[in-house]
């Protein structure tokens, strides 16, 4: 029950959004999207509190029968693994409607409403058990993102939403073909558990690993098919950046544990250096591609593809067929961390950006003695941003190290070590040339500081970003009896 | 009187039709909703003749009439009800079209009910004759249609291309079925599937080329899909919109009867040749369709495409097979009503929605219609949750169960770019500023209609268990 509420009380919130508050009576509509996005958090609070921990089994299981000939059932339930993003994601809906309360002009209704309808897909993505219900959250998620870039984003947002579309769309679509032979070799089962357990020759596994591997690889996004982040990113409105780089990869990234990893493990296990080796491309490279930016959106968007690039390495530290089990914890702390910073990160831009409407770092300077509460929030997240210690960027990107050098990888551990260097570089870089220094020009000497709403939305991601990044055990501790399991299953061969 | 019985519903649109014929002579020119009226309500009340008799649906089990020559089973019955229903929904979008073009005749209605009639008679085909003689039905009065509009050249022209490019595919069929009675000395089709007992037989397959041919230009697919654009453009938009429904239901009903019902044994030469056809429709109607700025060319390229995606349910064969492409034709029905009824409604009051161009900004004007057509995009498109996701996933899987897996991901592959030009659509309608001029909503009772018809689309793409286990259920019967 609480799961499928989870789920349909944002998009309950979103009807009510486009039925009564209308675009007309915009405050009505602002107030009614905050309860719904506030009650889809309050719902899934109990997930975390009634959670038990030293079970790896799927938790908090609704299965009802849905399509008969082919047995799909509304099937849901989650684990240690996917848990906290349901939770993460209601939480991040709260932040979106608060960005978005003045700002927005155009259509408000719609805007709102495409969010909460995102947000019950994408916890409706996390908890499915039940494959073909994941790919209908998974797809059906298209098209409010795509109306979200669309409608509310910049000057270049035609091309950035069907870029956006076309490039996820390509992915998921040889994944239905995949999920529907795993149907067939099941013998009619389409349960993500009947998947796990099925046997599979090489060949098959193999190709299956591809079609898998392509739908989740363009959502985390690894390099080389991350090229329509950077668009989406910098074009879509603050929320739909938020949403995209808060919960949307992290989707991707899921799915190579809900997936790839259980699934296809003789395929994962001899393709692990492929994976490892575009995980470091993506770490080093896209975070000496993000050093260069002149669009701080920009910036933040490839220092996403970065960071993600810990999480898909920790998930494949291989030796013989023994997974890191620190690596994929390292790599799910990473997942929730990035969440909340890369989360922070947008918000802050987007602060700035509805003040100056510019994204160039070259328009701004000086500006913490304009805005000096904006400031030091601001710098908080740079630093969570470059993984001081302290902060929840810490904890991932080191724990993801430290499992390398566990497995005996260490020239990998090496490679992403630096990354944490060049982590710092951008991160700070761009803070300094936008933050400090004199006034840059008129412009940025009329800005404001940050309002009550804006302080207190980035106070609630600061609040987050240091708890994590001092006390990250309720995070881990749901973690391991999953992980463990999870582990187990890979190390069975199925050929 | 048995028989009599069995073919009551056709007899009752016949009368009905005649009757309408007649009366609208006496209705005066400002008066012809009279006339609407009449045929939507002769088309639904044959549709409860079809429907009583016969429920629940499969429970009935299959009778044939006139020694063998028609036969009322399953599908015909869910198959008839599926061609009256929609033609009936879209006589009712055309009316304002066609009162503001000043295309209001009686004739349009006679027509469209004759054409329905000849579906029904496809639909119900124990024979080659039968099957032969509902499609001419069918099609003589599609080619009258098309050609309504008779002072204007693009639809004369169309009307033209129509007649003489249908005229070569009836002769194709004819000459198919010819060689097929030759070879097995029978034109019922349990007689043929009986007497094709050694599938390799030369003359069999040489028939069934030709049947295939015949078939694949009806149901307008590659290689014989040059009518179909130039049809869709040309005709005005309200009989595009009865054109592109129903009669997609009655192609799925004709290459149902031949290839499932009398063709069965020779399965494996039919299916690689529509193996051929429908990849190749599949491909080139998606690729050729991002090329179009007419809208109404795009839905044509488009149904290039989903008519192709219908016919790979043949080539998987077998009760899967035929039950995921029934299901797809009534998806793309129900669909395609939507699309061409959205622009059918909005026409004729300031602009002529003929361009994807014309549709921008509608969400500005009515974020109702907008979202609409949002859904029927999407469901062309085959994203979920919409219906047809659900027939696209159908056809797939029976693909893949059939041992085609690489069809179906070049099928898949090419819906990719098939969704690149319906998001043209969406984009159009959401991300650009209206067009100067303004326009006019339709009223009341055509948005609710529209309304519920759209939003069919969402509720069977949420629930599609009932219409999947309907088409599986047809099928048995």
């Amino acid at each position: 029950m609480l799961l499928s509420l989870s789920i349909w009380v944002p998009i309950i919130g979103a009807l009510a959004v486009m039925t009564t508050g209308r675009d007309k009576n915009s405050n009505l509509t602002r107030w009614i999207a905050l309860i719904a996005a506030v009650a889809g958090f309050l719902v899934t609070i109990p997930l975390y509190t009634g959670f038990d921990p030293s079970s790896a089994a799927l938790q908090f299981v609704e299965n009802v029968p849905w399509i008969e000939r082919y047995k799909i059932g509304y099937y849901l339930g989650v684990d240690g693994i996917s848990m906290w993003f349901v939770l993460l994601n209601s939480f991040t809906t709260i932040l979106v409607v608060i960005a978005g309360w003045v700002v927005i002009e155009k259509q408000p209704a719609q805007y709102f409403a495409a969010f909460l309808i995102m947000s019950g897909l994408i916890n409706g993505a996390f908890a499915a058990a039940d494959a073909m219900l994941f790919y209908v959250f998974f797809e059906a998620m298209l098209i409010p993102m795509y109306l979200i870039i669309g409608i509310w984003g910049g000057p270049n947002r035609l091309y950035a939403a069907i870029k956006f579309f076309l490039y996820t769309l390509l992915g998921s679509l040889l994944m239905l073909v995949a999920l529907i032979y795993l149907y067939k070799a099941t013998g009619g089962s389409f349960s993500i558990a009947d998947f796990h357990k099925v046997p599979l020759a090489k060949t098959p596994q193999i190709l299956l690993f591809v079609a898998f591997f392509l739908a989740f690889a363009v959502k985390v996004p690894m390099w080389p098919v991350h090229t329509w982040l950077p668009d989406a990113h910098v074009e879509a409105p603050t929320g739909g950046s938020v949403i995209l780089a808060a919960i949307t990869l992290k989707l991707g990234a899921y799915g190579f544990l809900r997936f790839i990893l259980p699934i296809v493990p003789d395929a994962s296990i001899l393709l692990a250096p492929f994976i490892v080796t575009i995980s470091l491309i993506a770490i080093v490279y896209i975070g000496f591609v993000a050093l260069i930016q002149t669009d701080m959106k920009k910036l933040v968007a490839y220092s996403s593809i970065s960071h993600m690039g810990f999480v898909t390495l920790g998930f494949f530290l291989f030796v013989g067929r023994q997974g890191s089990a620190l690596g994929i914890e390292g790599g799910l702390m990473q997942m929730i961390s990035h969440g909340f910073v890369s989360a922070a990160m947008f918000l802050c831009i987007g602060v700035m950006y509805d003040r100056l409407h510019s994204r160039n770092i070259a328009d701004y300077g000086g500006v913490a003695n304009v805005m000096p509460k904006f400031a030091a929030l601001m710098m908080l997240f740079g630093m969570a941003n470059a993984g001081l210690p302290g902060t929840s960027g810490f904890i991932g990107e080191f724990t993801v190290t430290l499992a390398a050098v566990k497995q005996g990888m260490f020239w990998t551990a090496a490679c992403a070590g630096l990354a944490l260097i060049l982590g710092a570089a951008y991160t700070l870089w761009m803070y300094k040339r936008v933050i400090f220094g004199d006034i840059g020009n008129d412009h940025v000497a009329e800005m404001k500081d940050v309002s009550p709403r804006e302080f207190w939305m980035l106070m609630l991601v600061a609040a987050c970003v240091l708890g994590m990044g001092l006390y990250p055990a309720p995070f881990t501790e749901v973690m391991h009896k999953s992980v463990d399991a999870l582990l187990l299953h890979v190390s069975h061969s199925k050929l | 009187m048995k028989d009599i019985l069995l073919v009551l519903p056709e007899i009752v649109l016949l009368c009905l039709a005649g009757l309408i014929l007649i009366a609208d002579l006496f209705v005066r020119p400002g008066q012809k909703w009279f006339t609407y009226a009449c045929g939507i309500g002769a088309l639904l009340w044959t549709a409860l003749y079809v429907f009583v008799p016969f429920t629940p649906v499969g429970g009935v089990a299959t009778q044939s009439a006139f020694s063998g020559l028609f036969v009322a089973d399953g599908i015909a019955t869910v198959l008839k009800i599926a061609m009256l229903l929609a033609a009936a929904v879209a006589l009712a979008y055309s009316w304002t079209y066609l009162k503001k073009h000043g295309l209001d005749n009686g004739e349009y209605v006679a027509l469209t009910l004759f054409g329905t009639l000849g579906m029904m008679v496809i639909a119900s085909a124990a024979s080659m004759l039968t099957a032969y003689l509902g499609l001419e039905l069918l099609s003589l009065s599609m080619y009258a249609l098309v050609a309504l509009k008779r002072d204007d050249r693009i639809a004369t022209e169309a009307a033209m291309k129509y007649f003489v490019l249908g005229a070569l595919a009836s002769g194709l069929l004819l000459f198919g079925m010819s060689i097929i009675y030759g070879a097995t000395g029978s034109i019922s089709f349990d007689g043929i599937a009986k007497a094709i007992a050694a599938p390799n037989k030369m003359a069999i397959a040489l028939g069934l080329i030709f049947i295939a041919a015949g078939v694949a230009f009806k149901l307008g697919v590659v290689p014989f899909h040059m009518w179909v654009p130039d049809v869709y453009t040309g005709a005005p938009t309200a009989v595009t919109l009865f054109l592109g429904t129903a009669p997609k239901i009655a192609a799925f009903a004709l290459a149902y009867r031949l290839f499932g019902n009398a063709l069965v044994p020779a399965h494996a030469d039919a299916s690689l040749i529509l193996a051929v056809i429908a990849t190749l429709s599949v491909v080139l109607g998606n690729l050729i369709a991002v090329a179009q700025t007419n809208i109404k060319r795009m839905l044509a390229y488009s149904a290039i495409a989903n008519m192709g995606f219908l016919l790979l349910g043949f080539v998987a064969g077998g009760k899967d097979g035929y039950a995921a492409a029934l299901f797809y034709a009534l998806a793309y029905a129900i669909t395609g009503l939507v699309s061409f009824g959205i622009l059918v409604l909005l026409s004729g009051r300031g602009i002529e929605f003929d361009n994807i161009e014309d549709l921008k900004g509608l969400n500005t004007r009515s974020p109702w219609f907008a979202f609409l057509m949002l859904l029927a995009m999407f469901s062309l498109a085959g994203i979920p949750p919409t219906v047809g996701f659900w027939a696209k996933l159908s056809v797939i899987e029976a693909i893949v169960n059939a041992g085609y897996t690489w069809i179906a991901v070049i099928a898949v592959m090419a819906s990719l770019v098939g969704a690149f030009y319906y998001l043209r659509v969406v984009r159009a309608m959401y991300f650009s500023e209206p067009t100067a001029a303004d326009v006019a909503l339709p009223g009341g009772a055509a948005t609710a209609l529209v309304s519920v018809n759209a939003l069919a689309i969402l509720a069977l793409g949420a629930f599609p268990s009932a219409i999947m286990a309907l088409c599986v259920r047809a099928l048995q019967g």
